[in-house]
């Protein structure tokens, strides 16, 4: 018996050993050098150069642009995630009645998701909202004639990255549809006995059980809305403006470490993230506790 | 839906001069054929025959990598009771949500230590090493690989090893699709590690060349842009068509991001 343990741990690491490794080397060495750059001065072609706080302080105290950036990256995270979340949900409810023709449906539905990530899209995204672009085209045949350019203006350019991002719901919508179909029909038949209608329905059964996957989504496209970089970078040709107005975390991170060279700073605008991820991440688990709803306790 | 992407396919056709005057319409006045000549001739000598080949190697080599690393750790965590996998399990998991922005620059510094700067292989090299995204997704499929077959298969003398080849891999041939459609899928639209490793135009891969579009001179060939945007979602189509089934049950059971 022993021995069969050991033979297995073995066999376990060999199987696992690319993992760990990566892990190892890809993960942990560099979040800890991260830690480490984040309190020094470092632009990458002399050694690191400890400064303490100081990193920190400017941040805080002294740095107008991350303040922005931060503003930007709240005001896209906010505006996107619940309004994506709500599409793709309000779809997926459309598509989990029996429609003819259902597979054209979630693929015309799921497409734009599928190339979400692409320069090209991005590209794309510019003409549409350019200011001889598809949408003022469009505005212009019901009579609205304007020469706005929406990606143009700093008032409007983060709207146009959110419209982006809440037009690939896709696959948030795949994964609220495969929640829909686990829930039995005789819950609904059992309702409309009792005399309830559409909206109760939704609130008494729809909803509560599919809480545990809203809850899902809503974490995974936070954090992911948080990373945003593409179209931000291509929209605004690597520079976040007009006036900073799509300057995202992401791309303001990236500028201060790859076009500044500020390895430090940037390092120290990574930890921030990551402290203010994980405690977002950790308020949503702890208020789940009283909206998500487990059919079976521990059954997840 | 898909009238933004309709718009791109059509405006790829259209005269330089239409795209901007008639917008909002998807029909061209005539087939303007010569965008796609104009796109393909590239920059400053690099065609687009050299970004797609780029492409392609980079995307073919990783998802080789990604695929089969993360099916020998997914067995391992699925099937192996080895002492500490609760550990690295959780490791595992906590990866999936880590922010990439956190490892970026340490990650940029020890590449460019190694000297591996302007090379495929940052790139490349850290997709050997199991992707969590994948293990979880062949996992979750293992566990609906009834346990009495490794058990007959012990019997008849199978070692782990021999388990693994001959009777998991081929009843997870689904799963193994599925995690190459999306690795695929990543790696032809990944466009924040080319721009940061390679920096020579005859290493760019489509979604960097198609930056170029963008920048200086080259900023009047709408035509040729929208073009080249067009050939670069090809490939994702095709597979798309192909494989919807997988893409589909793959997001569905493991939650995958698209």
């Amino acid at each position: 018996m022993t021995k069969l343990r050991e033979n297995d741990n073995l066999v376990g690491y060999v199987f696992a050993s690319p993992f760990i490794l990566g892990f190892l080397i890809f993960t942990v060495y560099p979040i800890f050098s991260s830690l480490y750059y984040s309190f020094t001065d470092y632009n990458l072609f002399e050694a690191p150069r400890w400064i303490g706080f100081d990193n920190y302080d400017k941040m805080f105290t002294g740095d107008d642009k991350y303040w922005k950036s931060i503003k930007v990256t709240f005001t896209y995270v906010l505006g996107s995630v619940p309004l994506r979340l709500a599409f793709a949900l309000a779809v997926a409810m459309m598509l989990n009645k029996a429609v003819k023709g259902i597979g054209l449906y979630r693929s015309a539905y799921y497409l734009p998701s599928l190339i979400g990530g692409s320069v090209a899209v991005s590209i794309m995204w510019t003409q549409i909202f350019g200011d001889k672009g598809l949408l003022n085209s469009a505005l212009g045949l019901i009579g609205i004639h304007t020469e706005t350019s929406w990606i143009g203006s700093p008032g409007t350019a983060i709207w146009t990255l959110i419209a982006l991002s809440v037009w690939q719901f896709g696959s948030s919508m795949l994964i609220f549809l495969a929640g829909l179909k686990n829930i039995p029909a005789s819950y609904y038949e059992a309702a409309s006995v009792d005399g309830a209608g559409g909206v109760r329905k939704f609130f008494q059964i729809t909803l509560p059980l599919l809480s545990p996957i809203i809850l899902f989504n809503l974490i995974m496209q936070t954090i992911s809305a948080f990373m945003t970089f593409t179209p931000a970078y291509i929209i605004s040709r690597g520079e976040g403006g007009p006036l900073d107005s799509t300057l995202l975390y992401s791309l303001y991170l990236y500028r201060r470490a790859f076009q500044f060279y500020e390895m430090g700073y940037a390092s120290a605008m990574a930890w921030v993230m990551l402290i203010l991820i994980g405690l977002i991440a950790l308020v949503l688990f702890q208020t789940s506790k009283y909206w998500v709803h487990y059919e079976t306790k521990g059954g997840r | 839906m898909i009238y933004p992407i309709l718009w791109l396919l059509t405006s790829s056709l259209k005269p330089n001069d239409e795209i901007f005057t008639q917008a909002y319409s998807l029909i061209p006045s005539r087939l303007a054929w010569e965008n796609y000549a104009s796109g393909w001739r590239g920059f400053a000598g690099n065609s687009f025959s050299t970004f797609f080949r780029n492409s392609f190697f980079i995307v073919t080599v990783s998802t080789v990598g990604a695929v089969v690393s993360s099916a020998l750790v997914a067995y391992a965590f699925a099937r192996i009771p080895f002492k500490g996998k609760g550990f690295w399990f959780s490791c595992m998991m906590m990866t999936m949500m880590l922010p990439h922005d956190v490892t970026i620059i340490p990650q940029y510094v020890m590449f460019s230590k190694m000297g591996w700067l302007s090379s495929f292989k940052p790139v490349i090299v850290p997709q050997f090493f199991a992707v969590p995204f994948f293990i979880f997704l062949i996992m979750q499929f293992i566990r609906t690989v009834p346990a009495e077959l490794d058990e007959a298969a012990k019997m008849d003398g199978c070692s782990k090893y021999g388990i693994f080849f001959r009777v998991i891999v081929p009843l997870i041939v689904p799963a193994l699709i599925t995690a190459t459609i999306f690795s695929f899928y990543w790696r032809w639209d990944d466009f924040i590690n080319p721009l940061l490793y390679l920096n020579k135009p005859e290493l760019y891969p489509v979604s960097l060349a198609l930056k170029l579009f963008l920048d200086g001179e080259s900023l009047n060939n709408w035509g040729g842009m929208f073009a080249m945007a067009s050939l670069s979602l090809i490939p994702i189509f095709i597979v798309f068509f192909v494989f919807q089934r997988y893409i589909v049950e793959g997001i569905s059971t493991s939650g995958l991001k698209g």
